[in-house]
């Protein structure tokens, strides 16, 4: 959420661009945050160009604060130190208009912090050539004991281990949830990821799933629908976990090998889950048809890290009909295509979409007068992903006071919004050959997601994770939410670094009620219930919070550790 | 006092005479349980859910069908050979066990194994996502119900109680099917509690959270929250965890294994589960089923020795539990492409424990001849399985006949499959 800088103003070639700059009045807006310093007098020829997307939030009646914090909550991880200024002085509604270009926006720290994990710009054939499964006999010498410890580790070191893969790409996950300025982008990568899931456990898919999310999933995460589908059905790591990859024509017999045949996996959740809707109005009959058009669509060598590859020979060459629309003999690998085409202009398509994103941003319980707007801007726009969202940032029902904390925080919401709260710092990965127990920040954060059981990249099933509280809410997953509240404010992650006194300078620390005060301001910008603030005025007096010194004489301390993880651990923090 | 709590106090006051401690129990009700003595034991149901449909046709194999290895090719079961380890275990010259559920022999043997197959959901959907919500709410085709079938079940049993342990889901969520029970959902019984053992000042965190989630009731947080320090300073006294599986059961590593262990343990420490849920995954085998080995057969496997351990483990005590084992839906009669099997219609499901009327399988058998399967692919649905649940809920459980148990239902002891006694 770093403000405008200066130094990234664009060259503008076009005159016509430069008209529009000038007249959008971006160029005359102060920097925010720019330390107090005069912005810099425009230069005639330089300026930054004006946004592809205006927004202008509804009227409301949330205090100017609460709607900044409400987007910050929304569209992003939630606000760290220092945010809510920044975005005041920005304006909020330019605030989003930046979110949706992200590539505007420099993140710096984060390229800097990714630079520690080698395996997200790797490509799957590289990864299996560096991270490669045990040889078989290995596994069978592990297994009947016949190895020591030492031994293994020689044959199959650690750091060459397939599970390095996994380990890198859930930190980096965590590190670009905790530090991008490009929170939305973040966001909707994690939306679509989820939305088009995959498995990384599933066999070779864990050589796969960086390629994944790299090529199919975030250059079209602000994108294009379609163009979504496209690269998720062409996609190994796709076609290899709902096994399309294994479909071929009814007839097939592949000599000495036996007869093939259609698998209907790919094309049902195609329907299913990443288009229609499971009410979208397809048959049995159509999942069939779907799966015929997909025959042929398969992997090069899946094991080894290998790419898309068409096989004519296991095409189903005869005409198809899919929801009353005929494709006709001989198309190819054009049939799926024309699938996709179909399924993404699809009205149903139109009005699932609206749903889950409105269910996202807005409310579990979708309001039907705005998924219907936004289904509609969906078709309009074919499925020009910003547009649908500037529908949603832009409507009233999603800045009311009633969408105002109506959302129960994730397991990866929560988890990231309170690190961004404390400013914790994430220390990099060990170096190979350190010991075992130093452990990178970022792999902390994602073991905590874990065990409140959202495994990143690792949902098995198609739907990828629910978005709804009840998912969420239940007493075991509540207890871990407050044990990381605990952990992560007495600093004790490994990894992680937070520094809950640095908020608190300048208070005395003999007044616990002006501690909780300035507490209360940090993590949750004063947005706390009476109720709530009463619990935690009255644990002031606890002697755990406020210790006496030894002697009984000097200062009382209070444990501003143990009051700030209560607040973290609070309802109100439980929610966005 | 609320009976379910009694055992608990008991060790409490134990506990508080060794010096140990538990915090904020009042001495009089320690020792006012303590004088009411063992509480008479209740009943108690193990819902175990397959997720991803398993096959029911391997599990459960129709051996004597005559079109059974016909449909199958290389992912059939082989026939009976006694003797012969690595084939059907044939349990009545028609049906048998896939060979890696040989672990449950001898439960049928011992007539406390019942098989009811042909079972399944008269909704047609070949979704996951969807058979699995019909199955859970006991709706099927009704996506709007709130609740689950179990939970609804809770509410209408004549020792309707608040126990905090009454209804237990072992994992991160808690299933659709105890939605609206106050169901209590853990990971483990280890990590249920605030800051954990080895913490100082653990309590008085607890304490602190404790009452912020006291404030308000009506809502979906602030109602878990409350549920939640009653379930974990509960916990504390029974210590179930310290229980080591008795008469020499083994569970399977993982986490079904760990999940059966647990609910055994919640069980033995007499922390009054009536309802006890865990699911297993890992049945979509749309490609590489296997047959005798293979993927399945590990799976079946892993299921069976769970089981089987939970049965050892709880002993005696198994004359009051029922485990009812369900799954969304069954799989493609034929072998698909990829000699593994597409989404189906009916498959079996597992009755077992002292009630029950075992050593038989239950249901109509539909045949598996083209013309006599569900559109032409799948297994045809001959029991609804709310006639299966509906009878261990009411004959088990005791839930009265009118409880709105599945609404658009209507249960008629009449249509029962007999499984209990």
């Amino acid at each position: 959420m770093r403000p405008l800088e200066p130094r990234r103003a664009y060259a503008v070639l076009a005159p016509g661009l430069l008209a529009l700059a000038l007249l959008s009045g971006c160029s005359s807006r102060p920097p925010a945050g720019a330390g107090g310093h005069a912005p810099p007098a425009p230069r005639a020829r330089i300026v930054e160009p004006p946004p592809r997307y205006r927004v202008t939030l509804a009227a409301s009646t949330l205090r100017e604060d609460q709607r900044i914090l409400h987007v910050l909550n929304r569209l992003g991880y939630g606000p760290r130190p220092g945010d809510l200024e920044r975005v005041r002085q920005m304006g909020v509604e330019r605030w989003i208009e930046r979110q949706l270009e992200p590539e505007r926006i420099p993140d710096t720290a984060l390229e800097a912090a990714l630079g520690d994990y080698p395996v997200l710009a790797m490509s799957a054939a590289d990864l299996y050539r560096d991270y490669p499964p045990p040889r078989q006999q290995d596994v069978q010498r592990f297994q009947s004991g016949q190895m020591t410890p030492q031994e293994i580790r020689e044959v199959f070191p650690p750091e060459r281990r397939p599970a390095v893969i996994n380990a890198q790409l859930q930190s980096a996950k965590m590190a670009r949830a905790v530090l991008s300025e490009r929170q939305l982008q973040e966001v909707m990568v994690d939306f679509w990821f989820n939305h088009f899931n995959v498995y990384a456990l599933k066999g070779p898919v864990r050589w796969m799933t960086a390629a994944y999310e790299r090529e199919a999933i975030r250059p079209h995460a602000l994108g294009r629908f379609r163009d979504l589908v496209v690269a998720t059905a062409h996609h190994p790591a796709m076609l290899y976990y709902l096994d399309n990859w294994l479909s071929t024509r009814d007839d097939l017999v592949v000599p000495g090998r036996g007869r093939r045949g259609l698998n209907e996996n790919y094309a049902r959740e195609l329907l299913e889950l990443h288009t229609l809707g499971v009410d979208g109005g397809y048959s049995q009959q159509d999942v069939v048809e779907v799966a015929r058009c997909f025959t042929g669509w398969t992997i090069e060598r899946p094991q080894q890290g290998g790419g898309y590859l068409f096989r004519p020979l296991a095409h189903d060459r005869n005409a198809k009909r899919v929801l009353g629309t005929t494709i006709p003999a001989g198309g190819g690998k054009e049939d799926g295509l024309a699938v996709i085409d179909l399924l993404a202009r699809h009205p149903s398509t139109a009005r699932f979409i609206a749903t889950k994103l409105v269910r996202r941003f807005v409310r579990d319980d979708p309001p039907k007068a705005l998924v219907d707007r936004v289904a509609g801007v969906f078709r309009k726009t074919d499925g020009d992903i910003r547009a649908v969202l500037v529908a949603i940032f832009t409507s009233p029902e999603f800045i009311s006071a009633d969408t105002y904390h109506a959302k129960t925080k994730t397991p990866l919401e929560v988890v990231t919004s309170a690190v961004r709260a404390l400013d914790g710092r994430l220390e990099p990965p060990p170096a190979p050959g350190a010991p075992a127990r130093v452990v990178g920040g970022g792999l902390t954060l994602a073991r905590q997601v874990a065990r409140l059981s959202a495994p990143l990249y690792e949902a098995q099933p198609p739907t990828g994770y629910p978005d709804v509280a009840e998912a969420w809410v239940n007493a075991g997953a509540l207890l871990g939410r407050m044990n990381y509240a605990l952990a992560l404010a007495e600093n004790r992650l490994p990894g992680v670094r937070t520094d809950v006194g640095r908020f608190l300078q300048g208070v005395d620390r003999r007044q616990p009620a002006a501690l909780l005060d300035r507490i209360v301001s940090v993590v949750l910008q004063g947005e706390i219930s009476a109720s709530t603030r009463r619990v935690l005025v009255s644990q002031l007096d606890s002697p755990e919070i406020v210790r006496a010194t030894a002697d009984d004489r000097g200062p009382r301390n209070t444990d501003v550790e143990k009051l700030a993880a209560l607040v973290l651990g609070s309802p109100e923090f439980q929610r966005r | 006092m609320d009976p379910c709590t009694r055992r608990a106090f008991i060790k409490g006051g134990a506990l508080s005479a060794l010096g140990i401690g538990l915090d904020g129990m009042p001495r009089f009700l320690l020792r006012a349980a303590a004088a009411q003595g063992t509480a008479a034991r209740r009943k108690t149901l193990i819902a175990v859910f397959q997720r991803g449909a398993v096959d029911g046709l391997s599990m459960v194999v129709p051996h004597g069908d005559p079109d059974y290895y016909g449909a199958r090719g290389a992912i059939a079961i082989a026939r009976p050979a006694s003797g012969q380890p690595e084939t059907t275990v044939d349990l009545d010259g028609f049906f048998g066990l896939h060979p890696a559920l040989s672990p449950l022999k001898p439960l049928w043997d011992a007539r406390r194994l019942a098989i009811v197959h042909a079972c399944g959901s008269p909704d047609i959907t070949r979704s996951h996502f969807d058979a699995q919500d019909y199955m859970e709410s006991g709706t099927p085709g009704v996506k709007s119900t709130a609740d689950g079938w179990l939970a609804r079940g809770l509410q209408a049993t004549p020792r309707a109680s608040s126990c905090p342990f009454r209804a237990v889901a072992m994992g991160p969520q808690l299933p659709r099917v105890l939605r609206g029970a106050g169901a209590v959902a853990m990971g483990s019984i280890a990590e249920f509690d605030v800051g954990g053992a080895s913490m100082t000042g653990a309590v008085d965190a607890r304490r602190g959270f404790e009452s912020m989630y006291e404030q308000g009731v009506r809502d979906l947080l602030y109602g878990t929250g409350k549920e939640t320090f009653e379930a974990v300073k509960m916990l504390k006294a029974a210590a179930p965890q310290r229980l080591a599986p008795a008469n020499g059961a083994q569970y399977p590593r993982g986490r079904f294994g760990d999940s059966l262990k647990q609910i055994a343990q919640l069980i033995r420490a007499d922390v009054g589960v009536e309802v006890a849920f865990a699911d297993v995954g890992g049945w979509d085998t749309h490609a590489g089923q296997g047959n005798e080995r293979g993927q399945l057969a590990n799976r079946l496997g892993d299921f069976a020795q769970g089981l089987a351990a939970l049965e050892r483990d709880l002993g005696d005590r198994m004359d009051d539990v029922v485990v009812l084992t369900m799954s969304e839906f069954g799989r493609t009669v034929r072998e698909n492409g990829n000699r593994g099997t597409d989404h189906g219609h009916a498959t079996a499901m597992l009755v077992l424990g002292g009630p029950v009327r075992g050593g038989a399988v239950y249901g109509r058998w539909p045949g598996l001849r083209r013309d006599q399967l569900f559109e032409g692919r799948d297994l045809a649905v001959t029991t609804d399985f709310r006639a299966l649940f509906a009878e261990v809920a009411l004959r088990h459980l005791g839930v009265g006949p009118t409880a709105p148990l599945f609404p658009g239902f209507t249960v008629k002891t009449s249509g029962f499959p007999g499984v209990l006694v």
